[in-house]
C-alpha cells in the first residue's frame, strides 16, 4: 500500500531506495520511543505471535486438536531439530526459551514482509538483527566463561588443538577475530540483507507492474505481466527465506552457544 | 518536498540503529521472551509430560491386563487337567469298584448255590432215609406177608423176619448205585 501511494504521488517509475526502511515517524516523533511504520508493523507482528501461542498455552488438551497439533510441530522443530541437535538435551534445556523465542521472532517479524497491508518485514531494519545477535553474542561468551572459567574459555575459543606453534601466530588472531567480530556480525548482516533485498525486491516488481500497468505507453504494458509474475514468484521466494532465515539464526545462536561451552572442539 | 530530496539530503546508514529502533526491538524481544519462556513452553511441556505419561501408563495397564489374562488361562488350562486327571482317576476307581462288586457277587451267588446244594443234598438224604425207613418197614412186612404165604407159613419169627429185609435192603443198595451210574 505504501508502494502504491508512494508512486502514486510521484507519477511515472520511482525506483525504491534505502528510505523505504526509514518512513516518516507517526507517533512520538523525536523522543527515543519514536514510532513509525515499521516499529508499528513489529509490536503488531509480536502481540500476534504472542496472543496465538498464549491462547493455544491455555487450550492445551492430551488429545490435541489441529491447531494445537501445528504448535506442538513447531515448538518440537525448534526444540528437537534446532536446540537439542545441536546442544543435547541437557544444553537444550537450559537454552529453550531464547532459542524459541529467537526463532519465532525472527520468523513474526520477517513473514510481514509479505503479509497484505504491512509489506515491510519488521526485522528489516537494524535493529532487530542486531539486538538479537548481540544477546546471542553475550550468552555464549556468558555461557563459555561460566561453563570454563574466563582463561579456559579464552584458550577454548582461541586456540586449535593440534595446531603447531608457528601455525598459532596465524590461528590465534583469525578466531578472536571470529568469535569476537565476525560471527555477531555475519548474524546481524545476513538477516538484515535478506530482509533488505527481498523488500526491495518485491518494491521493484510491484511498483514496475503499476508503472507498466498505468504510466507506460500501450506497448509496455505486456511487460506489466512479466514483472507481477516476478512479484508472484519473489513472494513465494520471500516466504521460504522468512523461515530459512529464522532457522538459520536460531541455528547458529545454538551452535556458536555450544561451541563456547562445549571444551572439544 | 520529495523522498528523493530527502534521501539526497540525509539518507541514514541502515547498518547504525536509531536509538527508537533498538528501543522497539528491545520490547518485542522482552514480550515475545517472557511470554514464551514463563507461558507457552511450560504449559506446551506439561501437556507433553501428560501425554507421554498417560500413553506410558496405558502401555503399562495394558501390559499389566495381558499379564493377568496369561495367567488365567495357565490357571484354566491347569483346572482342567486337573478335572481331566480327576475324571480319569475317578473312571478308574469306579471300574474297579465295578470289577469288585461283580467279583464279589459272583461269590455270594457260588456261596449261594453251594449252600442250596448241600441243603438240597441234606433234605435229600434224610428223605432218602425216611424212606428207606418207611420201606424197610412196609416192604419187610409186605415181603414177608408174601413170602410167607407162597411158603405156606409165618414168618412171625421177627429176628430171621428182620434178617432178610436187611439182607435184601442191602442187595437193592448195592444195586441201586450201579443203576444210577448207568443211568448218568
Amino acid at each position: 500500500m505504501a508502494i502504491a501511494t508512494t508512486v502514486l504521488a510521484e507519477g511515472g517509475f520511482h525506483a525504491p531506495s534505502i528510505m523505504e526502511f526509514f518512513p516518516p515517524a507517526v507517533l512520538f516523533e523525536g523522543t527515543p520511543f519514536e514510532m513509525n511504520r515499521i516499529m508499528i508493523i513489529r509490536v503488531i507482528a509480536a502481540l500476534a505471535l504472542c496472543a496465538v501461542f498464549a491462547i493455544g498455552a491455555r487450550r492445551l488438551k492430551l488429545v490435541p486438536s489441529r491447531g494445537q497439533s501445528v504448535m506442538e510441530m513447531t515448538l518440537d522443530f525448534v526444540r528437537v531439530s534446532i536446540a537439542e541437535d545441536s546442544m543435547g538435551k541437557k544444553m537444550a534445556e537450559r537454552f529453550l526459551p531464547l532459542i524459541t523465542t529467537i526463532f519465532f521472532m525472527v520468523l513474526a517479524l520477517n513473514i510481514t514482509g509479505i503479509i497484505p497491508f504491512l509489506n515491510i518485514a519488521g526485522s528489516s531494519v537494524v535493529g532487530v538483527p542486531l539486538l538479537l545477535a548481540l544477546i546471542v553474542y553475550f550468552s555464549y561468551h556468558i555461557e563459555g566463561i561460566r561453563e570454563l572459567g574466563l582463561f579456559g574459555y579464552l584458550k577454548n575459543a582461541l586456540v586449535l588443538p593440534g595446531v603447531p606453534l608457528p601455525l598459532q601466530f596465524l590461528m590465534v588472531p583469525i578466531e578472536a577475530l571470529t568469535k569476537f567480530v565476525i560471527q555477531p556480525f555475519t548474524l546481524t548482516l545476513r538477516l538484515l540483507c535478506n530482509m533488505i533485498v527481498g523488500h526491495l525486491l518485491l518494491v521493484l516488481c510491484f511498483s514496475a507492474t503499476w508503472f507498466f500497468f498505468f504510466d507506460a505507453s500501450l506497448g509496455f504494458k505486456f511487460f506489466g505481466i512479466i514483472t507481477i509474475a516476478g512479484g508472484f514468484f519473489v513472494t513465494l521466494l520471500e516466504i521460504l527465506i522468512a523461515l530459512l532465515q529464522a532457522y538459520v539464526f536460531a541455528l547458529l545462536a545454538a551452535v556458536y552457544i555450544r561451541q563456547a561451552a562445549s571444551a572439544e572442539h | 518536498m520529495t523522498p528523493m530530496l530527502i534521501a539526497a539530503e540525509e539518507t541514514p546508514n541502515p547498518l547504525i540503529p536509531a536509538v527508537y529502533d533498538i528501543f522497539w526491538s528491545a520490547v518485542v524481544f522482552i514480550v515475545i521472551f517472557l511470554v514464551f519462556w514463563k507461558m507457552v513452553l511450560p504449559a506446551f511441556k506439561k501437556t507433553l509430560d501428560e501425554r507421554a505419561e498417560r500413553i506410558q501408563g496405558g502401555i503399562e495397564k495394558a501390559e499389566k491386563v495381558q499379564a493377568e489374562a496369561d495367567a488365567a488361562l495357565q490357571e484354566y488350562q491347569k483346572q482342567l487337567a486337573d478335572g481331566r486327571a480327576e475324571a480319569a482317576r475317578m473312571r478308574a476307581e469306579a471300574q474297579e469298584e465295578g470289577a469288585q462288586i461283580i467279583a464279589e457277587m459272583k461269590q455270594r451267588a457260588a456261596d449261594e448255590a453251594e449252600r442250596i446244594t448241600a441243603q438240597a443234598k441234606v433234605q435229600i438224604e434224610a428223605e432218602r432215609q425216611a424212606a428207606m425207613v418207611s420201606l424197610r418197614g412196609e416192604v419187610g412186612s409186605l415181603a414177608t406177608d408174601l413170602a410167607g404165604r407162597i411158603v405156606g407159613e409165618t414168618l412171625t419169627d421177627d429176628a430171621r423176619a428182620a434178617n432178610v429185609v436187611d439182607r435184601f435192603i442191602s442187595d437193592l443198595e448195592k444195586q441201586t448205585p450201579a443203576a444210577a451210574a448207568k443211568e448218568n
